[in-house]
């Protein structure tokens, strides 16, 4: 029992909560411009944004490497910059933030794209201006699907190993998250540790499901 | 009040060329669905760009493709009544119609407040300010919209099929409301329809879309009376349209009915169709009388509809239609001849 600390469960935590607000954001922005573009370039941008879904998470690990590891020139530059990411935790951000994104990216895809256009043009008319009609109209009635894609990137932010591992390796106190401590716990023989880490992620992912239903519940009750 | 669409653009498959202007009241864009209505709406209103054109309201350009000007939507001051209203659910109906206020500059927080209350006043709104947009009915969301539009003072009103989502028995009373609205809005106001009557009732001036194009623009009455083209006769309600030829002058053959017709008025060599309307025939007199036959007689609830075939019609054509008040005393068996009036023939090109 020794080996056990709380510093994963604050580690995965920050990790997901940061990758969540930046894939909030630019799900959300790149979701709506996609939406707007000609048929062709609209597949093209639609592939790559979801590739990561269906990409290994170690092969999005070894892209990440390639862009941002210390031996590679963007990566370079920012270390010298004074900005780590590889073997660092803000490197599991990254990583997170990666291979969630497709889940925001799609979901809200999917709201906007059943979104009634004619609100939007409607408040244009009106003289509402284009960031208002976003934000006050787009948003609020696609709220259900924006959450949904939310929460189903934050679930798959906390739970990211593959990448993760890649990125950012295992070292106690400084980048270990949940999952990578588990993994490194169980190749270590430590069973304990790794059965109560897998307790606080079962509990952990069962609240977000709870979450998740009892919202679903709530909007049914209000459209019956 | 003025207004100046001159519009064109290329969809592909389908190719939208749109003149008309108006001179302020009320002009219909009378088309079956797929025309083009709601395209050319949405062109005056900043939503779609034309390819090329020209679009002038009150003497202030909207568009102009050879100076390359294309206000926004929100610089066009047009009051849009979408077909579907397009209130916003996320909002109540005050806050609704406050939308509409949102973006002017010149009142202050206290003048919006009035003049939305105001707006609510007159719109009969009152009680339902806290109501979520799915808690009113299709005439309240109906007046909702027009108060929201109104509220922001628009220089025109496009109103998209304004009675289309509505129930049968909510119209009447509605178009009525509408007409008294209209009738105190002194500015342009576009009416998208493709039903005859609400544009027989409701506008002064209207225009046939038909694939894309006004086919002919014409003071409403004068367009009912002779609509010119075989598509404005069908779209204001001819149920027989047939093609026909122009002997001479004053000699029409219409080979379908097999019926050759000597007129008083001289017959222009453009003419290549004609068409009766169905409540124009008659049993009794007229200048023109035929024998008919197939005859059948079907009850509608306050009508009948008579479908006969001229004597020298051929089997395979589709029968004339013939509508009749129920006052008439009819006996299948005992029609044999059909007579109507020179003056109900309308010449169509």
């Amino acid at each position: 029992m020794t080996d056990f600390n709380l510093f994963p469960l604050w580690n995965s935590l920050r990790i997901a909560l940061i990758a969540t607000i930046i894939i909030f954001f630019t799900g959300l922005f790149l979701a709506y411009f996609v939406r707007k573009l000609p048929k062709v370039a609209k597949g093209i941008c639609d592939v790559i944004l979801t590739l990561p879904l269906v990409l290994p998470p170690t092969v999005c690990g070894y892209i990440l490497i390639l862009i941002f590891g210390p031996k590679h020139p963007l990566g370079a530059l920012l270390l010298e910059m004074g900005i780590r990411f590889f073997m660092d935790w803000k490197g599991g951000v990254l990583a997170a933030a990666f291979v969630a994104f497709p889940l925001m990216y799609r979901t809200t895809r999917g709201a906007f794209e059943s979104f009634d256009e004619n609100l939007a043009y409607a408040g244009k008319t009106l003289g509402l201006s284009n960031h208002y009609v976003f934000w006050r109209i787009r948003v609020p009635n696609c709220k259900n699907g924006i959450i949904a894609g939310t929460v189903l990137a934050f679930a798959r932010a906390l739970g990211e190993y593959g990448a993760t591992s890649m990125l950012i390796g295992y070292s106690p106190y400084t980048t270990a998250t949940i999952s990578t401590t588990v993994a490194n716990a169980w190749n270590n023989g430590n069973e304990t540790v790794a059965l109560i880490w897998v307790g606080i992620n079962i509990a952990i992912s069962a609240v977000v499901l709870i979450a998740i239903n009892i919202f679903e519940g709530k909007e049914k009750g209000v459209k019956l | 009040m003025s207004l100046i669409v001159r519009i064109k653009k290329d969809f592909g498959s389908f190719k939208l060329d749109v003149n008309f202007s108006n001179e302020g009241g009320v002009r219909s864009l009378l088309g079956a669905s797929g025309a083009g209505k709601s395209l050319t709406l949405k062109c005056i209103a900043g939503i779609i760009k034309p390819d090329e054109g020209y679009i002038e309201l009150n003497g202030r350009v909207l568009f102009d493709s050879e100076n390359k000007i294309n206000l926004s939507p929100q610089k066009r001051h047009i009051g849009y009544m979408f077909q579907n209203y397009a209130l916003f659910p996320n909002m109540n109906v005050y806050q609704n119609i406050m939308t509409g206020l949102h973006s002017s500059k010149e009142l202050s927080k206290e003048e919006k407040i009035n003049r939305v209350n105001e707006i609510i006043k007159s719109f009969q709104l009152e009680g339902l300010e806290k109501h979520k947009i799915d808690e009113i009915s299709g005439g309240q969301s109906q007046r909702v919209a027009l108060a929201r539009i109104m509220v922001a003072d628009p220089e025109i009103i496009l109103l998209d099929e304004p009675f289309s989502a509505l129930d049968e028995h909510l119209r009447t009373k509605l178009e009525m409301d509408m007409k008294e609205f209209l009738s105190k809005f002194a500015k342009d106001v576009i009416l998208v329809t493709h039903n005859r009557d609400e544009a027989y009732v409701l506008s002064n001036e209207t225009s046939i879309i038909d694939k894309g194009s006004v086919v002919v623009s014409k003071p409403t009455k004068e367009l009912f009376k002779n609509p010119e083209y075989l598509s404005a006769a069908i779209l204001t309600g001819c149920k027989n349209n047939v093609r026909c030829e122009v002997k001479d002058s004053h000699h029409i053959y219409i080979p379908e009915w097999g019926l050759e017709l000597k007129t008083k008025q001289e017959i222009s060599k453009d003419i290549s169709y004609i068409g009766i309307r169905a409540h124009n025939f008659s049993l009794t007199r007229g200048d023109f009388s035929s024998e008919v036959k197939d005859v059948e007689v079907v009850e509608q609830p306050f009508e009948y509809l008579v479908r006969f075939r001229f004597k020298n019609q051929k089997e395979d054509t589709p029968k004339v239609l013939w509508l009749v008040t129920k006052d008439t005393k009819l006996d299948e068996s005992k029609i044999k001849s059909i007579s109507f009036n020179e003056d109900s023939i309308l010449l169509l090109k």
